[in-house]
Protein backbone atom coordinates (compact mmCIF):
# COMPACT_ATOMS: atom_id res chain seq x y z
CA UNK A 1 0.00 0.00 0.00
CA UNK A 2 2.90 2.32 0.76
CA UNK A 3 5.37 2.34 -2.08
CA UNK A 4 8.71 4.11 -2.32
CA UNK A 5 10.37 4.09 -5.74
CA UNK A 6 14.01 5.10 -6.12
CA UNK A 7 13.74 7.64 -3.34
CA UNK A 8 16.70 9.89 -2.64
CA UNK A 9 16.82 12.02 0.49
CA UNK A 10 18.93 15.15 0.85
CA UNK A 11 19.56 17.40 3.79
CA UNK A 12 20.96 20.90 3.17
CA UNK A 13 21.88 20.06 -0.45
CA UNK A 14 23.80 16.92 0.62
CA UNK A 15 22.35 13.64 -0.64
CA UNK A 16 22.17 11.23 2.30
CA UNK A 17 21.14 8.19 0.27
CA UNK A 18 19.44 7.40 -3.02
CA UNK A 19 17.75 4.58 -4.89
CA UNK A 20 15.65 3.40 -1.95
CA UNK A 21 12.69 1.29 -3.05
CA UNK A 22 10.32 -0.31 -0.62
CA UNK A 23 6.79 -1.66 -0.51
CA UNK A 24 4.78 -1.97 2.69
CA UNK A 25 1.57 -4.00 2.67
CA UNK A 26 -0.89 -4.84 5.45
CA UNK A 27 0.89 -6.35 8.46
CA UNK A 28 4.37 -5.31 7.31
CA UNK A 29 6.90 -3.73 9.62
CA UNK A 30 9.91 -1.84 8.28
CA UNK A 31 12.68 -0.98 10.70
CA UNK A 32 15.08 1.74 9.69
CA UNK A 33 18.57 1.28 11.11
CA UNK A 34 21.87 3.04 10.60
CA UNK A 35 24.43 5.14 12.45
CA UNK A 36 23.75 8.72 13.56
CA UNK A 37 23.51 11.05 10.58
CA UNK A 38 22.66 8.26 8.14
CA UNK A 39 19.28 9.87 7.42
CA UNK A 40 16.78 7.82 9.46
CA UNK A 41 14.86 10.88 10.67
CA UNK A 42 15.11 12.53 7.25
CA UNK A 43 13.68 9.41 5.61
CA UNK A 44 10.75 9.27 8.04
CA UNK A 45 10.08 12.99 7.55
CA UNK A 46 10.01 12.50 3.78
CA UNK A 47 7.65 9.53 4.06
CA UNK A 48 5.46 11.49 6.49
CA UNK A 49 5.26 14.39 4.04
CA UNK A 50 7.10 17.00 6.12
CA UNK A 51 9.99 17.23 3.65
CA UNK A 52 10.17 16.59 -0.05
CA UNK A 53 12.15 13.69 -1.48
CA UNK A 54 15.22 14.81 -3.42
CA UNK A 55 14.25 12.32 -6.13
CA UNK A 56 11.91 9.38 -6.57
CA UNK A 57 8.22 8.82 -5.98
CA UNK A 58 5.99 7.93 -3.05
CA UNK A 59 2.63 6.25 -3.48
CA UNK A 60 -0.16 5.48 -1.04
CA UNK A 61 -2.96 3.13 -2.12
CA UNK A 62 -1.52 3.24 -5.63
CA UNK A 63 -1.72 7.04 -5.95
CA UNK A 64 1.05 9.59 -5.71
CA UNK A 65 1.00 11.42 -2.38
CA UNK A 66 0.24 15.12 -2.86
CA UNK A 67 1.20 17.92 -0.53
CA UNK A 68 -1.50 18.04 2.18
CA UNK A 69 -3.14 14.86 0.81
CA UNK A 70 -6.35 14.41 2.88
CA UNK A 71 -6.55 10.60 2.46
CA UNK A 72 -2.92 10.05 3.41
CA UNK A 73 -3.24 12.67 6.15
CA UNK A 74 -6.10 10.73 7.72
CA UNK A 75 -4.41 7.32 7.53
CA UNK A 76 -0.80 8.11 8.37
CA UNK A 77 0.47 8.92 11.82
CA UNK A 78 3.86 10.48 12.43
CA UNK A 79 5.51 10.56 15.82
CA UNK A 80 8.75 12.50 15.78
CA UNK A 81 11.24 13.65 18.39
CA UNK A 82 8.79 16.21 19.77
CA UNK A 83 5.56 14.80 21.16
CA UNK A 84 3.52 17.83 19.93
CA UNK A 85 1.81 18.48 23.27
CA UNK A 86 0.92 21.90 24.72
CA UNK A 87 2.36 22.14 28.21
CA UNK A 88 -0.38 24.49 29.48
CA UNK A 89 -3.17 22.10 28.55
CA UNK A 90 -4.18 18.90 30.31
CA UNK A 91 -3.50 15.42 28.98
CA UNK A 92 -7.10 14.96 27.93
CA UNK A 93 -7.32 18.41 26.26
CA UNK A 94 -4.17 17.63 24.29
CA UNK A 95 -5.42 14.22 23.19
CA UNK A 96 -8.81 15.61 22.22
CA UNK A 97 -7.21 18.26 20.05
CA UNK A 98 -4.73 15.94 18.33
CA UNK A 99 -7.40 13.32 17.62
CA UNK A 100 -9.89 15.86 16.26
CA UNK A 101 -7.15 17.41 14.16
CA UNK A 102 -6.53 14.05 12.56
CA UNK A 103 -10.26 13.56 12.01
CA UNK A 104 -10.53 10.77 14.58
CA UNK A 105 -13.18 10.60 17.27
CA UNK A 106 -12.59 11.42 20.92
CA UNK A 107 -14.24 9.30 23.57
CA UNK A 108 -13.52 9.89 27.25
CA UNK A 109 -13.92 6.21 28.17
CA UNK A 110 -11.61 4.92 25.42
CA UNK A 111 -8.99 7.49 26.33
CA UNK A 112 -9.09 6.52 30.01
CA UNK A 113 -8.81 2.84 29.07
CA UNK A 114 -5.78 3.62 26.92
CA UNK A 115 -4.05 5.74 29.57
CA UNK A 116 -4.48 3.19 32.38
CA UNK A 117 -1.88 0.64 31.22
CA UNK A 118 0.51 3.57 30.59
CA UNK A 119 0.45 4.35 34.29
CA UNK A 120 -1.42 7.59 33.58
CA UNK A 121 -4.77 6.58 35.07
CA UNK A 122 -6.31 9.60 36.74
CA UNK A 123 -3.79 11.94 35.09
CA UNK A 124 -6.25 13.06 32.39
CA UNK A 125 -6.73 16.47 33.94
CA UNK A 126 -3.14 17.14 34.93
CA UNK A 127 -1.37 19.75 32.84
CA UNK A 128 1.31 18.29 30.57
CA UNK A 129 3.92 20.59 32.14
CA UNK A 130 3.60 18.52 35.34
CA UNK A 131 4.58 15.32 33.51
CA UNK A 132 8.07 13.90 33.08
CA UNK A 133 9.62 13.45 29.62
CA UNK A 134 8.81 9.75 29.73
CA UNK A 135 5.20 10.42 30.68
CA UNK A 136 4.85 12.91 27.82
CA UNK A 137 6.16 10.28 25.45
CA UNK A 138 3.51 7.94 26.85
CA UNK A 139 0.76 10.48 26.13
CA UNK A 140 2.03 10.79 22.54
CA UNK A 141 1.97 7.01 22.24
CA UNK A 142 -1.60 6.92 23.58
CA UNK A 143 -2.53 9.27 20.78
CA UNK A 144 -0.82 6.94 18.29
CA UNK A 145 -2.94 4.04 19.49
CA UNK A 146 -6.20 6.02 19.57
CA UNK A 147 -5.74 7.62 16.16
CA UNK A 148 -6.98 4.60 14.22
CA UNK A 149 -4.32 5.30 11.57
CA UNK A 150 -3.24 2.52 9.23
CA UNK A 151 0.39 3.53 8.83
CA UNK A 152 2.51 4.40 11.84
CA UNK A 153 5.74 6.30 11.24
CA UNK A 154 7.71 6.29 14.46
CA UNK A 155 11.01 8.02 15.01
CA UNK A 156 12.78 6.54 18.05
CA UNK A 157 9.51 5.67 19.85
CA UNK A 158 11.41 4.29 22.86
CA UNK A 159 13.14 7.57 23.75
CA UNK A 160 12.65 8.34 27.48
CA UNK A 161 10.60 5.16 27.99
CA UNK A 162 11.38 2.67 30.75
CA UNK A 163 11.50 -1.12 30.17
CA UNK A 164 7.81 -1.60 30.93
CA UNK A 165 6.85 1.19 28.57
CA UNK A 166 8.96 -0.30 25.79
CA UNK A 167 7.33 -3.71 26.24
CA UNK A 168 3.89 -2.11 26.17
CA UNK A 169 4.64 -0.25 22.94
CA UNK A 170 6.05 -3.43 21.36
CA UNK A 171 2.77 -5.14 22.29
CA UNK A 172 0.76 -2.34 20.68
CA UNK A 173 2.86 -2.62 17.52
CA UNK A 174 2.13 -6.37 17.41
CA UNK A 175 -1.61 -5.70 17.79
CA UNK A 176 -1.49 -3.01 15.12
CA UNK A 177 0.32 -5.28 12.63
CA UNK A 178 -1.94 -8.25 13.41
CA UNK A 179 -4.95 -6.03 12.64
CA UNK A 180 -3.54 -5.30 9.18
CA UNK A 181 -1.70 -2.09 10.04
CA UNK A 182 1.72 -1.06 8.80
CA UNK A 183 4.60 0.57 10.55
CA UNK A 184 7.93 2.10 9.73
CA UNK A 185 10.11 2.54 12.78
CA UNK A 186 13.53 4.11 13.22
CA UNK A 187 15.12 2.79 16.38
CA UNK A 188 18.52 2.03 17.81
CA UNK A 189 17.10 -0.47 20.27
CA UNK A 190 15.61 -3.79 19.11
CA UNK A 191 11.83 -3.38 18.94
CA UNK A 192 10.97 -6.66 20.66
CA UNK A 193 7.89 -7.26 18.52
CA UNK A 194 6.64 -10.84 18.12
CA UNK A 195 4.16 -10.55 15.27
CA UNK A 196 5.12 -13.10 12.57
CA UNK A 197 4.37 -10.74 9.62
CA UNK A 198 6.90 -9.61 7.02
CA UNK A 199 9.86 -7.69 8.41
CA UNK A 200 11.89 -5.36 6.29
CA UNK A 201 15.11 -3.78 7.32
CA UNK A 202 16.19 -0.52 5.75
CA UNK A 203 19.90 -0.12 6.35
CA UNK A 204 21.16 3.37 5.77
CA UNK A 205 24.73 4.56 5.62
CA UNK A 206 26.06 1.03 5.14
CA UNK B 1 -15.69 18.88 5.02
CA UNK B 2 -17.25 18.58 8.51
CA UNK B 3 -13.95 17.16 9.75
CA UNK B 4 -12.24 20.39 8.73
CA UNK B 5 -14.67 22.49 10.77
CA UNK B 6 -14.33 20.19 13.78
CA UNK B 7 -10.57 20.52 13.53
CA UNK B 8 -10.78 24.30 13.08
CA UNK B 9 -13.01 24.57 16.15
CA UNK B 10 -10.68 22.32 18.14
CA UNK B 11 -7.68 24.47 17.15
CA UNK B 12 -9.51 27.67 18.12
CA UNK B 13 -10.41 26.21 21.53
CA UNK B 14 -6.88 24.94 22.11
CA UNK B 15 -5.25 28.27 21.23
CA UNK B 16 -7.71 30.26 23.35
CA UNK B 17 -7.27 27.97 26.35
CA UNK B 18 -3.49 27.90 26.12
CA UNK B 19 -3.32 31.70 25.76
CA UNK B 20 -5.71 32.43 28.62
CA UNK B 21 -3.65 30.21 30.91
CA UNK B 22 -0.73 32.51 30.17
CA UNK B 23 -2.64 35.76 30.39
CA UNK B 24 0.47 37.65 31.51
CA UNK B 25 1.90 37.29 28.01
CA UNK B 26 -1.28 38.77 26.57
CA UNK B 27 -1.02 41.86 28.77
CA UNK B 28 2.56 42.55 27.67
CA UNK B 29 1.85 44.25 24.29
CA UNK B 30 -0.98 46.26 25.86
CA UNK B 31 1.29 47.57 28.62
CA UNK B 32 3.89 48.43 25.97
CA UNK B 33 1.21 50.32 24.00
CA UNK B 34 0.11 52.39 26.99
CA UNK B 35 3.69 53.13 28.10
CA UNK B 36 4.79 54.29 24.64
CA UNK B 37 1.79 56.59 24.47
CA UNK B 38 2.47 58.13 27.86
CA UNK B 39 6.08 58.81 26.86
CA UNK B 40 5.06 61.32 24.19
CA UNK B 41 3.30 63.85 26.44
CA UNK B 42 6.25 63.50 28.83
CA UNK B 43 8.94 63.87 26.18
CA UNK B 44 7.26 66.69 24.26
CA UNK B 45 5.64 69.74 25.74
CA UNK B 46 2.31 68.60 27.20
CA UNK B 47 0.42 71.35 25.40
CA UNK B 48 -3.00 70.75 24.03
CA UNK B 49 -2.24 71.90 20.45
CA UNK B 50 0.98 69.89 20.09
CA UNK B 51 -0.59 66.70 21.43
CA UNK B 52 -3.76 67.03 19.37
CA UNK B 53 -1.63 67.52 16.24
CA UNK B 54 0.61 64.49 16.71
CA UNK B 55 -2.04 62.32 18.45
CA UNK B 56 -3.44 60.32 15.49
CA UNK B 57 0.00 59.51 14.06
CA UNK B 58 1.46 58.54 17.43
CA UNK B 59 -1.52 56.32 18.26
CA UNK B 60 -1.21 54.45 14.98
CA UNK B 61 2.55 53.96 15.21
CA UNK B 62 2.25 52.72 18.80
CA UNK B 63 -0.54 50.32 17.81
CA UNK B 64 1.61 48.93 14.97
CA UNK B 65 4.61 48.40 17.23
CA UNK B 66 2.52 46.82 19.98
CA UNK B 67 0.97 44.29 17.61
CA UNK B 68 4.44 43.52 16.26
CA UNK B 69 5.46 42.58 19.79
CA UNK B 70 2.63 40.06 20.02
CA UNK B 71 3.41 38.50 16.63
CA UNK B 72 6.67 36.89 17.63
CA UNK B 73 4.89 34.31 19.79
CA UNK B 74 2.28 33.41 17.15
CA UNK B 75 3.96 30.26 15.82
CA UNK B 76 6.95 30.01 18.16
CA UNK B 77 5.24 27.76 20.73
CA UNK B 78 3.91 25.39 18.08
CA UNK B 79 7.33 25.15 16.44
CA UNK B 80 9.08 24.41 19.74
CA UNK B 81 6.78 21.68 21.02
CA UNK B 82 6.27 19.91 17.70
CA UNK B 83 2.58 20.68 17.29
CA UNK B 84 3.37 22.59 14.09
CA UNK B 85 4.46 19.30 12.50
CA UNK B 86 1.11 17.80 13.46
CA UNK B 87 -0.80 20.80 12.03
CA UNK B 88 1.08 20.53 8.73
CA UNK B 89 0.51 16.75 8.59
CA UNK B 90 -3.19 16.86 9.42
CA UNK B 91 -5.67 15.95 6.68
CA UNK B 92 -7.36 19.36 7.08
CA UNK B 93 -6.62 22.28 4.72
CA UNK B 94 -3.62 24.04 6.25
CA UNK B 95 -4.84 27.44 4.99
CA UNK B 96 -7.99 27.07 7.11
CA UNK B 97 -5.95 26.19 10.21
CA UNK B 98 -3.64 29.14 9.49
CA UNK B 99 -6.64 31.49 9.23
CA UNK B 100 -7.97 30.21 12.56
CA UNK B 101 -4.60 30.79 14.23
CA UNK B 102 -4.33 34.33 12.83
CA UNK B 103 -7.89 35.24 13.86
CA UNK B 104 -7.48 33.88 17.40
CA UNK B 105 -4.26 35.87 17.58
CA UNK B 106 -6.17 38.99 16.57
CA UNK B 107 -8.91 38.27 19.10
CA UNK B 108 -6.33 38.10 21.89
CA UNK B 109 -3.96 40.89 20.87
CA UNK B 110 -5.66 43.14 18.28
CA UNK B 111 -9.14 43.43 19.79
CA UNK B 112 -7.95 44.44 23.30
CA UNK B 113 -5.86 47.13 21.61
CA UNK B 114 -8.94 48.44 19.79
CA UNK B 115 -10.90 48.50 23.04
CA UNK B 116 -8.12 50.23 24.91
CA UNK B 117 -7.47 52.96 22.33
CA UNK B 118 -10.49 55.23 23.02
CA UNK B 119 -9.31 55.41 26.63
CA UNK B 120 -5.67 56.28 25.97
CA UNK B 121 -6.68 58.63 23.14
CA UNK B 122 -8.04 60.95 25.82
CA UNK B 123 -4.45 61.81 26.68
CA UNK B 124 -4.12 63.37 23.20
CA UNK B 125 -7.28 65.51 23.41
CA UNK B 126 -9.04 63.68 20.59
CA UNK B 127 -12.64 64.90 20.08
CA UNK B 128 -15.33 62.34 20.99
CA UNK B 129 -16.60 62.03 17.40
CA UNK B 130 -13.12 61.18 16.19
CA UNK B 131 -12.80 58.44 18.81
CA UNK B 132 -15.45 56.36 17.06
CA UNK B 133 -13.74 56.71 13.73
CA UNK B 134 -10.39 55.86 15.31
CA UNK B 135 -11.85 52.73 16.94
CA UNK B 136 -13.55 51.67 13.70
CA UNK B 137 -10.37 52.23 11.68
CA UNK B 138 -8.37 50.17 14.18
CA UNK B 139 -11.06 47.47 14.12
CA UNK B 140 -10.53 47.20 10.34
CA UNK B 141 -6.76 47.56 10.36
CA UNK B 142 -5.69 45.28 13.21
CA UNK B 143 -7.03 42.01 11.69
CA UNK B 144 -5.23 42.88 8.44
CA UNK B 145 -2.10 43.47 10.44
CA UNK B 146 -2.49 40.12 12.21
CA UNK B 147 -2.85 38.36 8.85
CA UNK B 148 0.11 40.13 7.20
CA UNK B 149 2.12 39.60 10.35
CA UNK B 150 1.24 35.91 10.41
CA UNK B 151 2.76 35.48 6.93
CA UNK B 152 6.01 37.02 8.15
CA UNK B 153 5.87 35.09 11.44
CA UNK B 154 5.41 31.85 9.49
CA UNK B 155 8.41 32.65 7.28
CA UNK B 156 10.64 33.44 10.26
CA UNK B 157 9.27 30.68 12.52
CA UNK B 158 12.29 28.43 12.03
CA UNK B 159 14.82 31.20 12.70
CA UNK B 160 16.24 31.25 16.19
CA UNK B 161 16.23 35.03 16.44
CA UNK B 162 13.41 35.96 14.13
CA UNK B 163 12.07 38.97 16.01
CA UNK B 164 14.27 41.57 14.28
CA UNK B 165 13.63 40.14 10.83
CA UNK B 166 9.92 40.09 11.62
CA UNK B 167 9.87 43.86 12.17
CA UNK B 168 11.74 44.51 8.95
CA UNK B 169 9.32 42.29 7.02
CA UNK B 170 6.06 43.50 8.54
CA UNK B 171 6.45 47.25 9.04
CA UNK B 172 6.90 48.19 5.35
CA UNK B 173 3.82 46.12 4.49
CA UNK B 174 1.88 47.90 7.23
CA UNK B 175 2.48 51.35 5.66
CA UNK B 176 -0.87 51.44 3.79
CA UNK B 177 -2.67 50.68 7.07
CA UNK B 178 -0.82 53.50 8.79
CA UNK B 179 -1.51 55.96 5.95
CA UNK B 180 -5.23 55.22 5.65
CA UNK B 181 -5.75 54.80 9.37
CA UNK B 182 -4.09 58.06 10.37
CA UNK B 183 -5.84 59.82 7.46
CA UNK B 184 -9.26 58.60 8.60
CA UNK B 185 -8.56 59.81 12.12
CA UNK B 186 -7.34 63.20 10.84
CA UNK B 187 -10.42 63.70 8.69
CA UNK B 188 -12.68 62.88 11.64
CA UNK B 189 -10.85 65.38 13.84
CA UNK B 190 -11.42 68.06 11.20
CA UNK B 191 -15.09 67.14 11.20
CA UNK B 192 -15.09 65.71 7.67
CA UNK B 193 -16.30 62.35 6.39
CA UNK B 194 -13.74 59.59 6.88
CA UNK B 195 -15.61 57.13 4.68
CA UNK B 196 -12.93 57.01 1.93
CA UNK B 197 -9.98 55.74 3.97
CA UNK B 198 -12.30 53.46 5.98
CA UNK B 199 -13.50 51.77 2.78
CA UNK B 200 -9.90 51.30 1.72
CA UNK B 201 -9.05 49.73 5.07
CA UNK B 202 -12.03 47.39 4.65
CA UNK B 203 -10.85 46.47 1.15
CA UNK B 204 -7.37 45.68 2.47
CA UNK B 205 -8.92 43.45 5.13
CA UNK B 206 -10.97 41.56 2.52
CA UNK B 207 -7.83 41.09 0.44
CA UNK B 208 -5.80 39.88 3.42
CA UNK B 209 -8.47 37.39 4.56
CA UNK B 210 -8.59 35.84 1.09
CA UNK B 211 -4.89 35.69 0.27
CA UNK B 212 -2.94 35.62 3.53
CA UNK B 213 -4.07 32.14 4.69
CA UNK B 214 -2.64 30.59 1.51
CA UNK B 215 0.65 32.42 1.98
CA UNK B 216 0.81 31.48 5.69
CA UNK B 217 0.20 27.81 4.83
CA UNK B 218 2.94 27.81 2.19
CA UNK B 219 5.36 29.55 4.54
CA UNK B 220 4.63 27.09 7.36
CA UNK B 221 5.37 24.14 5.07
CA UNK B 222 8.75 25.70 4.29
CA UNK B 223 9.44 26.39 7.96
CA UNK B 224 8.83 22.84 9.20
CA UNK B 225 10.94 21.32 6.41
Amino acid sequence: MLELKDVAVARSERVLFDGLSLTLAAGDLATVVGPNGAGKTSLLRVVAGLSRAHAGRLHWRGRAIDEGDPVYGRERLYLGHQPGLKSDLSVSENLRFLLQLQGAGFDQGTVAACLAPLGLAGAEHRPVRALSAGQRRRVALARMRLSGCLLWLLDEPFTNLDVDGQALVAGWLDEHLAAGGMAMVASHAPLGTRHPGRRLQVELGA
Amino acid sequence: MSGAWTAAGALARRDLRAALRRWGELALPLCFFVIVLTLFPLGLAPERDTLAAIGPGVLWVAALLASLLALETLFRGDMDDGSMEQLVLSPQPLALLALVKALIHWLLSGLPLVLLTPLVAQAFYLPTDALWVLALALLLATPTLSLIGAVAAALTASLRRGAGVLGILVLPLAVPLLVFGARATDLAIQGQSAAGPLYLLAALLALAITLAPLAIAAALRISVD
